[in-house]
């Protein structure tokens, strides 16, 4: 428990009925939504204003105490689990749309507002914010913005970092920045904007964002295609993307899933197929139908067996939930299910899905594969149970093997999901002595006595390498 | 944290370990929606009854969050791990009220409803005998008048102002299978109906509507003796044992009277019914007679639903939007039938809510224990009332019936917009009226 003069000021500052520090409320903030990290925080403010984050966070400095920020917890990373104690402020109650800007084309948001109810909001003005991670109806968008996440439309439309222009955020000593503008160009000095995005709450806490929007496409259509070779599958997204066609979302299954969700959801998935691409373009309806008939005819080249085109956009759903239904399906089986998301250029992807495939076989794991095949972006899916310390030694190990084949075929051990702790162990691999020497001095330069969301990104104990890379 | 022995919640690991905690449930909680505090929402209570299960918190911990949660079971259609949220809820429940010394009034308030009231159809009748001599005699005006209302506790002023008009007395409905039903069961399904304690007690017209809709759509219809509360009241509360009691004299009463089809009006008394299955899963002796049981339960909207030829309907020149009831949508899944019901008179302009499907906060007797919070959750449920101009809003279970009214009275409404059943609002727009015994 913090001291109660702590405690005290807190309190005078969020109001009593926002601090919070009876046992089962700090069990509530132990956890998000990676599996198998939990731990408990000293205190829980839940603050209403910027001020009031500043106000914290500079009793915080004083004390010397650490914090972490929070919206709704559902990375996949261990970003938001209290690791060394400390104080978790929850953003959840900053939760306003504050301005939907017509002329500029862009929303202002506190960070506690729901990425799903941006859409809503700005759909129905005929604007359009792309980025849609699978968490999109409880993620805040203060969430997504310090983890960087990413989403179905990433191929076409890019993640969210490539929408984000301006930020209010508080730094570690409680001072409030702004960081960008409204401006389409902005060169004054480092770029902090995009600095904030995906840093895991270790450098600021984002009190306010800019989000840059888009007019709302007019239609879109949907196109699903099953295939007997995952060479052919990724012969065929290659070749799409080669025949000039951007699909807004280019989805993947291996054959794993496909049985998984037919087994769950009895949607006439042929459960022979060995991977299944889908497929959604959108803009003018001329475009839309010229583009599908493209996708739908590289495949059938390419030799799918089957190939579906939706005949409007509630068929379209009704195709896309196969691939909505995976995770579903796959949480269902096994007591853990741990969803990873290896990345690598696009067309590597048969390279390492055969893989993961060979991987799990060899240390007798389940791993089904889907996830999103235009951008390179995989998500083998380990169905375990966290109890069964044999069978998680050798998760561990076939999830350092897999990583290490992502990082020699060019890629990255975390699209979307960010480093957190889960992830802590491999940033070496990826960006190299060097690299984790100068995150460390831009940390610093942030946060010199290391009191935001401590524990993260960094470790001491990088994992050893199995293989040394060429 | 503190270090004394914790008695373990009873549920199974299994079920604990399905939540992946990955936060779907979030969006549709309509308590997270007023407190967005992780105490108040299902993931976190998920975690806090496991951790009370591990031995980290105790039971005295966790009910206050456990407490507020109105078991509403929109978390359990939106989990994509398949969570049983309320079967968990209901057995944490169990534990905590069997290690709570409740306080003396509290547990006379307990004793009163779950013992001595709700099991006997009989004394229900003499409640509602009570409630008819207070609202016909005159008592109810002097009441009002003296402001007595406003003193007494639990809110007993906000209840008191919109109970229905309870009608006369002794009015039976016919209870056994006659000869000339036997002989009409022949071409069409027998259908017992179940006509709940509560219900029966203060919406006794309701029931007669739904008798005579039944006979209209060309059913043979019997209400059985021996059938008794569902139990619902006392599950909610974590008295399982007595919950069980309560079903198996249900089961029994069904086997006896042979008919094809259990109705009820009421979405959380159906719920409970068909969940009976779930309830004495572990009871050898009664656990196939409870799977049979619940194949023949149907809500009266399901029942309807399967009419080739509804009975002619008058026009009703109104707007009118739908509330569900969270028990017969989450867990009956009983979502298009409803709606389609009301389409089905014609000269109705239908409104579908933004929220219909999110609780109105009464939950069973939550309006009454969490005063505040319902209210909370029930005003902002009025604006999207508001949204839809609707002059009637039609609900599906007694208890959503009596929130909505207190609704409409809070939200000044009262005179421009009115809450009916959905039973009532079709025997209304019946053409032709029906004559039950």
């Amino acid at each position: 428990m913090l001291k109660q003069e702590i405690r005290k000021k807190l309190m005078e500052v969020v109001g009593p009925s926002w601090f919070l520090d009876k046992p089962h409320e700090l069990v509530a903030y132990s956890y998000d939504a990676t599996p198998m990290y939990q731990k408990m925080p000293d205190a829980v403010v839940l603050p209403e204003t910027t001020e009031q984050v500043s106000k914290v966070m500079k009793i915080a400095a004083e004390y010397q105490i650490k914090v972490i920020p929070r919206g709704a917890a559902t990375n996949l990373s261990g970003g938001t689990v209290p690791v060394e104690g400390g104080l978790v402020i929850g953003l959840n109650r900053m939760n306003k749309l504050l301005e939907i800007d017509q002329e500029n084309l862009t929303a202002t948001v506190q960070p506690g507002f729901v990425t799903a109810d941006l859409h809503q909001a700005v759909e129905k003005l005929g604007l359009f914010y792309p980025p849609d991670p699978g968490s999109m109806k409880t993620s805040t968008l203060g969430g997504n913005i310090a983890e960087g996440a990413g989403g179905l439309r990433g191929l076409k439309y890019g993640v969210t970092k490539d929408y984000v222009i301006a930020l209010e955020a508080v730094l570690p000593n409680g001072e409030i920045i702004h960081t960008g503008g409204k401006l389409a160009k902005d060169v004054a000095g480092y770029d902090l904007t995009k600095l904030l995005i995906g840093s895991e709450g270790t450098l600021a806490i984002i009190t306010e964002a800019t989000l840059k929007l888009l007019p709302l496409p007019e239609t879109k259509k949907a196109v699903v295609a099953m295939f007997k070779s995952m060479t052919d599958a990724a012969k065929a997204v290659s070749k799409i993307i080669a025949n000039r066609r951007i699909p807004v979302t280019l989805e993947f299954m291996d054959q794993g899933t496909i049985r998984v969700v037919e087994d769950y959801a009895k949607i006439g998935l042929p459960v022979e197929a060995v991977a299944i691409l889908l497929m959604e373009q959108d803009g003018t309806p001329e475009q839309v139908n010229k583009d599908i008939s493209i996708m739908a005819q590289t495949c059938k080249d390419e030799h799918a067996f089957e190939v579906k085109i939706a005949k409007d956009e509630a068929e379209g759903e009704q195709l896309m939930l196969a691939r909505r239904t995976a995770l579903t399906a796959l949480a269902r089986l096994k007591p853990t299910t741990i969803l990873e998301d290896a990345t690598v250029p696009r067309s590597e992807i048969a390279n390492l899905v055969d893989h993961i495939n060979k991987t799990a076989k060899k240390n007798n794991i389940q791993i089904c594969t889907f996830g999103h095949a235009g951008d390179g972006n995989l998500h083998p899916t380990c169905l375990t149970d966290s109890r069964d310390k044999d069978e998680m030694e050798r998760v561990e190990k076939a999830f350092d093997e897999i990583y290490e084949k992502t990082i020699e075929l060019g890629g990255t051990i975390t699209g979307e999901h960010g480093v957190g702790i889960a992830k802590a162990g491999y940033l070496e691999w990826k960006i190299g002595k060097e690299g984790i020497m100068l995150m460390k001095g831009i940390k610093k330069a942030f946060d010199p006595e290391n009191l935001l969301n401590p524990g993260k990104l960094f470790t001491e104990t990088t994992r050893p390498r199995r293989v040394i890379q060429k | 944290m503190t270090n004394h022995p914790t008695i373990s919640l009873g549920i199974s690991e299994d079920d604990l370990l399905n939540c992946t905690q990955c936060g779907t449930c979030l969006p549709v909680c309509p308590t997270y929606k007023i407190q967005p505090n992780e105490t108040a929402n299902p993931r976190g209570r998920l975690a806090l009854m496991k951790a009370t299960q591990d031995g980290i918190l105790q039971m005295s911990d966790i009910a206050s969050s456990l407490d507020m949660c109105l078991g509403c079971r929109a978390c359990e259609v939106a989990c994509p791990s398949g969570v049983n949220y309320g079967h968990i809820l209901e057995q944490a429940k169990e534990a905590i009220s069997s290690n709570t010394n409740y306080s003396m009034p509290v547990k006379i308030i307990r004793k009163v409803f779950m013992d001595t009231l709700l099991p006997h159809p009989k004394r229900m009748k003499w409640v509602k005998g009570g409630l008819r001599i207070y609202q016909k005699s005159g008592l109810q005006k002097i009441v009002r008048k003296s402001g007595i209302l406003k003193v007494m506790p639990w809110h007993m002023d906000t209840f008191e102002s919109v109970l229905p008009d309870v009608g006369p007395m002794f009015l039976h409905l016919p209870s056994n299978v006659t000869p000339e039903l036997k002989e009409h069961s022949k071409e069409k399904p027998l259908i017992a109906f179940f006509t709940g304690c509560i219900q029966d007690a203060m919406f006794h017209e309701t029931n007669r509507n739904t008798m005579k809709l039944l006979k209209a759509s060309g059913y043979p219809v019997v209400v059985p003796d021996g059938q008794t509360c569902c139990g619902a009241i006392h599950a909610h509360a974590g008295e399982m044992d007595k919950a069980k009691k309560l079903a198996k004299k249900n089961i029994e009463m069904l086997e006896r009277v042979k008919a094809d089809y259990l109705v009820n009006n009421q979405g959380g008394c159906g719920a409970m019914m068909k969940e009976y299955d779930k309830l004495l899963e572990h009871d050898p002796q009664w656990a196939e007679r409870a799977k049979e049981f619940v194949k023949k339960v149907k809500d009266i909207n399901e029942i309807l639903a399967l009419v080739d030829e509804l009975p002619d309907f008058k026009p009703i020149h109104e707007v009118i939007t739908y509330q569900d009831s969270c028990h017969l949508l989450n867990v009956q899944g009983v979502k298009v039938q409803p709606r389609q019901l009301i389409h089905s008179i014609p000269g109705v302009q239908f409104e579908e809510m933004v929220s219909a499907g999110t609780c109105c906060g009464s939950a069973g007797t939550y309006n009454i224990t969490h005063h505040e919070h319902s209210m909370e959750i029930l005003d902002a449920k009025m604006l999207d009332v508001q949204a839809t101009n609707a002059t009637t809003v039609v609900t599906a279970n007694p208890g959503c019936l009596l929130q909505m009214r207190i609704g409409i009275k809070r939200a000044g409404l009262e005179g421009k917009v009115r809450a009916v059943h959905i039973v009532d609002l079709l025997a209304e727009a019946l053409k032709e009226d029906v004559k039950i015994n």
